[in-house]
């Protein structure tokens, strides 16, 4: 029997049940799953890259959130500091006499190996927290210190003891010096706490975020003091005011074409304005943050425009209804409802302006630093920038370095967001 | 809201109307190559630590970069000092002249030996001559003919008998850097000039001469890593018969991993490369502003610790962070020269 019939009246009458019925059954619910797994199979890939970068990332990065210390005691003697000039005394020689005294037998010949264990700015650590507190001196204190990067990677077994002494950068002296020191218990390796407290440095013990983040975060906060009035004023303009012509269309238009437009134009543009024309100094949070304003500055229009969009007009025509202004309006009705979809839009804005590289290049913030900026016109680099600075380091510290500060970035990315998740959910108004 | 919206743009305002104010500046600002940057990031950052003054801002804009922001003028918002990876050009010297710039000093503070390598976990000692390299690299090398054609190099045997027959594989930097530029001078064109058939090419058409011998084959044998000397170095590691070009300070921090192409039978050393027998050395430079000296605070400190012993000095922490020190007869007139604002002649 057939699998569609005609009967005498014309009607059809189809048999389910045939096998052809079934075949053709099968092979759509096979379509079915199949687009499934499709879709299962790119999830699982996007999950896969996703996973393989972080475990990248953890695995050469891990390593960079502790530092090996050597605990020192240095007698702070009254006849080598004058108690008047704390910060001119021979700070060098009384750290090295105490580094010397951890290590008895040492020869005069072997002085300049063994003191390279320790981080070279070893006695400017001592003196600065000796200047912060004068009253030290004439007592003995216990110093951390950190270890200078090879020994530090010796001690994190990333310098294999095994290999010949030639092929490696810490000799069998040093690692016979470095065994004695942690017999004695000298040696400790706790968080490293200088990776987001210290500034910049050349030594990768020594190296740290703190200039970076706080170039992050002067930059962000002028990117947002331009950017979110100057949004939601353009957005309440365009969106409530604005005739409908075609000079508004084209505004609009030009909007959106600007939210695709790639970062790095920004950042010569800011170049070509702000340092060429107003002469605002290189490398300063300042320039940095118009830079990104001038990217989030679509954004938050665009997300502005569609949440003022969003509010139902039963709530306009209620308000003008009972007599209130246009102003009234907007500022007592709309925007405060309008406001927490705002605010997840410019989060996610600024999120993505904390992780944009290309303009801060051009404009100069990927300079080397060694002190934090005190404010938006004192130069600074930003987190991309630092990884960038840092990932064309040659000392061996800075690779796990350059992971640990992604981590750090990636860490800054998913609290804004999470931030902006939790603003959404808590109060967004569905209508 | 009303009020947040009018404080939030008051801020704004405020911020832009700051920036007047920013003018003036008590920190140094250094310029110029990407090689000479980490010996101008040593020198400020020890500077800032002894002094405790500002930190100088180190920037790398590489060494045209670096002239170009250097000779815009005087004044602070212009920078004071730029390091350089070769001596300053003509050109340079009339950009600079043309914004009032002309009272400069120039000083040599050492060599940098750019380094071949290749993976330890290769078996055979590499050492190779300039030319060997030259047929290795070269676009268009000449046939029995005499005709230039596509370089049919594929393994090093085919180079030179006495080499292993493995694929030529050499990752290099792309040629906007100028560790490219000192690679294709230093190595590729005493290499070409080596072989007969261009050696008879520089006397008569110079310029095809310069275009044969810097060119390098785009088949895919050499591979043009970006400017990031780390990734050269980690794509060695992976590959046990590429063979990588970059600067010494690379191959010293990584010698656990990486082994030296010796070139000419001589191994790059810091002796090797100082007394000049390891052939791919060149020297660097900075050059400094005399007309901002004693007018930005701290210039004359910090030049001071640039041509001190613990600097400059065989042994001293330029010298450890991958510089080929000078000699010391060399140092005492370069100091002489920055001390005394020795001017470099326009």
């Amino acid at each position: 029997m057939a699998a569609v019939e005609t009967t005498g009246s014309g009607a059809r009458t189809i048999d389910w049940s045939s096998d052809e019925f079934k075949k053709r059954r099968s092979r759509r619910y096979a379509a079915d799953r199949r687009l499934q797994y499709y879709g299962i199979a790119a999830i699982a890939t996007a999950l896969g890259l996703l996973a393989i970068l972080i475990t990248s990332l953890v695995m050469t990065g891990y390593t960079a959130f502790t530092q090996t210390m050597v605990s020192v005691q240095i007698t702070l003697d009254d006849e080598r500091i004058d108690r008047n000039d704390v910060f001119g005394a021979n700070w060098r020689n009384i750290v090295r006499d105490a580094f010397k005294a951890a290590t008895p037998g040492l020869e005069t010949a072997d002085e300049r190996a063994y003191f390279a264990m320790f981080t070279n700015n070893a006695p400017f650590l001592v003196r600065d927290r000796v200047v912060a507190d004068p009253r030290l001196v004439g007592t003995t204190v216990t110093f951390t210190i950190p270890m200078a990067d090879p020994v530090d990677q010796l001690a994190k077994g990333q310098i294999d003891r095994s290999t010949p002494e030639s092929q490696r950068r810490v000799s069998d002296q040093q690692i016979a010096w470095f065994d004695g020191l942690a017999q004695q218990g000298m040696i400790s390796r706790p968080f490293n706490t200088g990776l987001f407290f210290n500034a910049d440095s050349r030594f990768p013990e020594l190296a740290g975020l703190a200039g970076a983040i706080s170039g992050s975060f002067w930059a962000l906060m002028v990117c947002f003091f331009i950017s979110f009035p100057c949004g939601i004023a353009a957005a309440i303009y365009l969106e409530e005011f604005a005739p409908k012509n075609k000079l508004t269309d084209l505004i609009e238009v030009n909007i959106n074409n600007l939210a695709a437009v790639p970062s790095v134009v920004f950042g010569l543009l800011a170049l070509a304005v702000f340092i060429g024309w107003f002469n605002m100094p290189r490398s300063i949070p300042l320039v940095g943050g118009l830079a990104l304003a001038l990217m989030t500055l679509p954004t938050i229009i665009i997300v502005t425009r569609a949440s003022l969009k969003s509010v139902p007009s039963s709530i306009r025509e209620a308000a003008l209804g009972i007599g209130a202004s246009k102003h009234e309006v907007i500022m007592h009705h709309i925007l405060p409802l309008a406001m927490p979809t705002i605010l997840t839009g410019t989060i996610i804005g600024l999120a993505q302006a904390l992780g944009e590289t290309a303009p801060l290049l051009l404009i100069g913030m990927n300079a080397f630093i060694t002190s934090p900026p005190a404010g938006i016109l004192e130069p600074a680099t930003a987190l991309p920038t630092q990884i960038f600075i840092w990932a064309d380091s040659p000392e061996r510290g800075f690779v796990s370095r350059t992971s640990a500060a992604i981590l750090v970035l990636l860490g800054f990315l998913i609290t804004m967001n999470a931030i902006a998740i939790f603003l959404r959910q808590r109060f967004e108004r569905r209508w | 809201m009303n009020k947040f919206l009018v404080s939030a743009s008051a801020v704004a305002i405020a911020l832009t109307a700051s920036v007047g104010v920013a003018a003036a500046r008590d920190q140094i600002r250094i310029v110029g190559s990407s090689t000479v940057f980490p010996y101008n990031q040593a020198v400020a950052e020890e500077y800032s630590s002894k002094t405790g003054n500002p930190a100088p801002v180190v920037e790398s804009l590489g060494t045209g970069g670096g002239f170009r922001a250097f000779c815009g003028g005087i004044g602070p918002d212009h920078a004071d000092i730029t390091g350089a990876s070769r001596a300053i050009t003509k050109s340079e010297k009339e950009l600079c002249a043309s914004n009032g710039v002309t009272d400069i000093t120039e000083a040599l503070i050492g060599y940098d030996g750019l380094s071949l390598a290749i993976s330890r976990k290769n078996d055979a000692d590499w050492d190779l001559t300039e030319e060997q390299i030259f047929r290795a690299v070269a676009a268009e090398l000449p046939n029995e003919a005499g005709e230039l054609v596509p370089n049919p190099n594929q393994t090093w045997a085919d180079v030179d008998s006495s080499l292993p027959a493995t694929k030529i594989v050499i990752i290099g930097p792309p040629p906007t850097s100028g560790t490219r530029d000192a690679f294709v001078e230093l190595t590729l064109h005493d290499g070409c000039s080596a072989m007969p058939f261009f050696a008879e090419l520089k006397k008569t058409d110079r310029d095809a001469w310069n275009v044969a011998c810097s060119r390098v084959r785009q088949d895919g044998l050499f591979v043009e890593a970006g400017e990031n000397d780390n990734l050269i170095v980690q794509s060695l590691d992976g590959d046990v018969n590429a063979i990588g070009i970059f600067g010494y300070s690379f191959l010293y921090e990584n010698s656990d991993k990486l082994k030296g192409v010796a070139i000419n039978g001589v191994e790059p050393t810091f002796d090797t490369i100082a007394d000049g027998s390891y052939p791919v050395a060149r020297p660097l430079f900075f050059y400094v502003k005399n007309a901002h000296r004693g007018v930005i605070p701290g210039m004359n400190e910090f030049l001071e610790e640039y041509m001190s012993e613990e600097a400059l000095a065989a042994g001293g922490y330029l010298a450890e962070r991958g510089l080929t020190p000078l000699s010391e007869e060399k140092i005492l007139e370069v100091r002489e020269a920055v001390t005394g604002g020795k001017k470099l002649e326009m």
